[in-house]
C-alpha cells in the first residue's frame, strides 16, 4: 500500500459569513477576501507541511491545479513540485496534475515536468486532469465542446515530445508546432508514471485502462459514497481483461487521527466544518458547461437513474455522474453529518486503521491520497495528525496489498548518483 | 400553441450527418435558421410566415434536427461553410432569410460573405458581437431553471418548445436539448462574439433588424451597432414586451415586420 500526502492548500481566512454572503469559492470569489500578506505565510506553512510528511515517511507528497479558487491556491502546481524538488530527498512527487488543454502549446508540460523529474531526480508522478470545469471552461475559457479532444491530442503531444529521440513536427486538430524537441528530457524512462485523475466516466476509465495509466478518483466525499464509483471501474476493467491490481486506482481521503475518537472529533470538528461548508460552496451557475460531460455519460447517468427509480430506490449521495458543482450543492456541512456520511474518517490510530483497511479493501485502491491538512486547520495540527498518522496508522495498513506489483511507482536515479543537497542554510551548517 | 400543423420533412447531407428539413406554405421561398436551443419542434411564428410563403427549415448542425454535425466543425470557417452547403441543400439559395439569435449570426455571415445567396435579409438579434461596456449575459453559465426566462419575457413559451412531447425517447430527449446548448458553445464560447461586425459591411441585401425590447441576454443597444454597420439599407424596429427569442414571445408581430419589410 501507498501512502500520498495530498495538499489543496485552501485560503484559510474565509470570512465565517462566507457561504451566505458570496455566491461562490470559485471562479468569481471577490479579491477582496484575498490578503497576499496571508497568503505568504499560508504558502510557506503548506511547504513546510508537505516537507514534514514527506520526512515523516510518506511515500509521496501532492499536489494539484486550480484556478480562481478559494480552496486551491495553485493555479501553477509545478511551481509548488519544483521547490519541494529541492527541499525532499526520497519522496516521489506527485502532480496531479497538469490540466493538458489549459497549456499552450502542450509541450509546456512535457518539458517542466520534465525539469522536475531531472531536478528531484526521476522522482515525478505526472498526473494528467481533464480539469474540473470551474478550471478549464469558466475561469480559463476554454470551449467546453472542443476541450476533451484537446486534451487526448495535449496528452498525445506530451507523450511524443518525451519519447522521440528526434525533433519532429506535430500536426493536430489544435496544436500544430514544426519544430518539437524539449530541453531537457525526463529521467525516467520511457517516461513519469502517468497518472489520471477522474470520476465517473466510463470513457477515462476505459482509456486509463487501455494506455495502462493510474485512475485516481479524487473524491471529498469519503469512500462509502465511492463504492458505486470504484465498483463501476473494476467491472469495466475485468470487462477489458484487465488484472485487479490494487495499484490501478487511486482515491483521496481526508482523514484526522488523534489519541481517541473524541479527542479528534473535538481537534477536527472546525477544520471539517469550514472545508465542507466554506470551501466546497460553489455557485451552481457553473455546474455544468454545455459539452462537458460526454454524451455517452449523459446517457449512462441518465439509464441508471431511470432504472433506480424502476427499481425503487434512491441512488445515496450525489448522484454518481452529477458535475462536481452539483454534488456540491446538497453536501452535509456540520460535523456530526459529515462523519455520519462517512466524507472524513476520524478517530484514534486503530479506528482509523480499522476504516482505511476497509476503504482499501472494499474499493481496491492501493495509492492512497491522505487529505490530512483541511479546511483551516492549523500548521500544528496538520503536524501532529501527520506524524501520528505515519508513526501508529501507516506501519499497520503497510503490507497491505504487498502481492501485487505496484508498475505505476516512479524510478529514481540510485540514491548514489543523486545530487547532495545542501543545507538550507549553509552559512548556518558551516558554523 | 395551437393551430399549429405539421411541416413535410426531409433530410439533406451535412459532413456526413442527416440534418432535417422542414417546409410548410406556398408563396415565394423564406428560410429561418433558428436561435438558441434550436427548434425541437414546430412554432406557431413559422405558420405565420407560411400563410403567405413556402417557409423552409433547415436545422443547424448539433441543434435538435442537426444530429451530431458540429462535432466535426472545429474553426469559424468550418462553421460558416456548413451553413452556406445547408442554404444550398435546403434549395434556399438566392431566397430571402431569416435568423434567429445563433441562427441570425449565420443568416449575415452568408448574405456577408456570398451576397448572392440571399435577396432580402432578416436579423432577429444576432449572436456575434461583444461589446465590454454592455456585455451581453452569459447564457452557459446560467441554473437550468433560469434560461426559460432568460431566452423569453413569457417563459412558459420556451418551456413549451423544450418539453418533452408524449411518447418521446426520454433518454434522447434532454440529450438532444443538452447538444443544442453545446453547439451554441462550440461556435460561440466563452464572449459569443465572433467578429462578426468585420463581415457586416460586406451585406449588400437589404435588411431588417429587430430585437426584444427586453431581450436580457444580448442588449438591445447592439441594433444600433449592427446597423450602423451595415452598408445596405436597414431598417430596425424593437419589439416591446418581447425578450431574446422574439418569435417565441411575439410571433404575430415579428412574423407581421418581416412579411411588411419583404413582402
Amino acid at each position: 500500500m501507498k501512502f500520498l500526502w495530498f495538499h489543496l492548500m485552501p485560503y484559510k481566512e474565509l470570512p465565517d459569513d462566507f457561504k451566505t454572503k458570496h455566491p461562490s469559492v470559485w471562479v468569481d470569489i471577490h479579491s477582496s477576501l484575498f490578503d497576499p500578506s496571508r497568503a505568504h505565510h499560508m504558502y510557506n506553512e503548506f511547504l513546510d507541511e508537505l516537507e514534514f510528511a514527506a520526512a515523516a515517511g510518506f511515500d509521496a507528497i501532492c499536489c494539484n491545479e486550480h484556478h480562481s479558487n478559494g480552496y486551491g491556491l495553485m493555479p501553477s502546481p509545478n511551481l509548488i513540485a519544483s521547490a519541494l524538488a529541492r527541499r525532499t530527498t526520497d519522496a516521489a512527487i506527485c502532480v496531479l496534475g497538469n490540466s493538458l488543454a489549459l497549456y499552450n502549446p502542450p509541450t509546456r508540460v512535457a518539458e517542466e515536468f520534465a525539469m522536475i523529474d531531472c531536478i528531484s531526480g526521476g522522482r515525478l508522478i505526472a498526473g494528467f486532469p481533464v480539469g474540473t470545469p470551474m478550471d478549464t471552461t469558466y475561469a480559463y475559457g476554454t470551449n467546453p465542446s472542443h476541450l476533451r479532444d484537446r486534451y487526448y491530442e495535449a496528452h498525445d503531444l506530451v507523450l511524443r515530445a518525451w519519447t522521440e529521440k528526434d525533433t519532429f513536427a506535430f500536426n493536430g486538430r489544435y496544436n500544430q508546432q514544426r519544430y518539437v524537441n524539449i530541453w531537457p528530457r525526463p529521467i525516467q524512462q520511457p517516461h513519469p508514471p502517468i497518472w489520471i485523475p477522474g470520476a465517473g466516466s466510463v470513457e477515462t476509465w476505459r482509456w486509463a485502462a487501455e494506455m495502462d495509466y493510474v485512475f485516481c478518483y479524487l473524491s471529498y466525499y469519503g469512500y462509502k459514497m465511492a463504492r458505486n464509483v470504484m465498483q463501476g471501474f473494476w467491472q469495466e476493467m475485468a470487462r477489458l481483461g484487465k488484472d485487479r491490481n490494487p495499484y490501478r486506482a487511486g482515491f483521496a481521503q481526508v482523514v484526522g487521527v488523534a489519541e481517541s475518537r473524541q479527542q479528534a472529533l473535538d481537534l477536527y470538528t472546525d477544520a471539517a466544518e469550514y472545508f465542507y461548508g466554506r470551501c466546497l460552496h460553489v455557485d451552481p451557475r457553473f455546474a455544468g458547461p454545455p459539452g462537458y460531460v460526454t454524451e455517452a455519460t449523459q446517457r449512462a447517468g441518465i439509464e441508471s437513474q431511470v432504472r433506480l427509480a424502476a427499481e425503487g430506490k434512491a441512488e445515496t449521495g450525489p448522484a454518481t455522474n452529477a458535475s462536481s458543482a452539483t454534488k456540491m450543492q446538497s453536501l452535509a456541512r456540520d460535523m456530526k453529518s459529515i462523519v455520519e456520511n462517512g466524507y472524513v474518517i476520524v478517530g484514534s490510530p486503530d479506528d482509523v486503521v480499522e476504516q482505511l483497511h476497509e476503504l482499501a479493501t472494499t474499493l481496491n485502491v492501493g495509492q492512497l491520497m491522505l487529505l490530512m491538512q483541511f479546511g483551516n486547520l492549523s500548521s500544528e495540527l496538520t503536524k501532529y495528525n501527520t506524524r501520528l498518522f505515519a508513526e501508529r496508522v501507516m506501519p499497520k495498513l503497510r503490507s497491505l496489498f504487498a502481492d501485487w506489483p505496484n508498475r505505476w511507482w516512479p524510478k529514481p536515479l540510485a540514491a548514489r548518483e543523486r545530487a547532495q543537497l545542501p543545507a538550507f542554510r549553509p552559512e548556518a551548517t558551516a558554523q | 400553441m395551437s393551430s399549429v400543423s405539421q411541416p413535410e420533412t426531409s433530410t439533406i447531407d451535412v459532413n456526413g450527418f442527416a440534418t432535417r428539413v422542414w417546409r410548410k406554405g406556398s408563396g415565394p421561398r423564406i428560410g429561418f435558421l433558428a436561435g438558441y436551443g434550436g427548434l425541437p419542434r414546430w412554432i406557431p411564428f413559422l405558420d405565420r410566415l407560411a400563410a403567405t410563403r413556402t417557409v423552409i427549415v433547415p436545422s443547424l448542425p448539433g441543434f435538435p434536427g442537426g444530429d451530431r454535425g458540429h462535432s466535426v466543425l472545429d474553426t469559424h470557417l468550418d462553421w460558416v461553410l456548413a451553413v452556406a452547403a445547408i442554404i444550398d441543400k435546403a434549395g434556399l439559395a438566392g431566397s430571402d432569410l431569416v435568423g434567429s439569435s445563433i441562427g441570425a449570426s449565420f443568416a449575415a455571415e452568408t448574405a456577408a460573405i456570398w451576397p448572392e445567396k440571399v435577396k432580402r435579409l432578416a436579423l432577429i438579434a444576432p449572436f456575434g458581437l461583444f461589446d465590454a461596456d454592455e456585455p451581453a449575459t452569459d447564457p452557459w453559465a446560467q441554473k437550468q431553471d433560469d434560461i426559460p426566462g432568460l431566452m423569453t419575457v413569457n417563459a412558459d413559451t420556451y418551456k413549451a418548445l423544450k418539453a418533452m412531447p408524449a411518447g418521446a425517447n426520454s433518454i434522447e430527449w434532454p440529450i438532444e436539448q443538452a447538444r443544442a446548448a453545446e453547439a451554441a458553445a462550440r461556435i460561440f464560447w466563452p464572449l459569443g462574439n465572433t467578429r462578426l461586425e468585420r463581415r457586416l459591411p460586406l451585406i449588400a441585401a437589404p435588411t431588417l433588424i429587430l430585437w426584444g425590447g427586453e431581450d436580457r441576454l444580448l442588449p438591445p443597444s447592439y441594433a444600433g451597432k449592427i446597423a450602423r454597420r451595415i452598408a445596405a439599407r436597414t431598417e430596425t424596429r424593437i419589439i416591446a414586451a418581447a425578450g431574446h427569442l422574439a418569435e417565441l414571445d411575439k410571433p404575430d408581430e415579428v412574423a407581421a415586420a418581416i412579411l411588411t419589410f419583404m413582402p
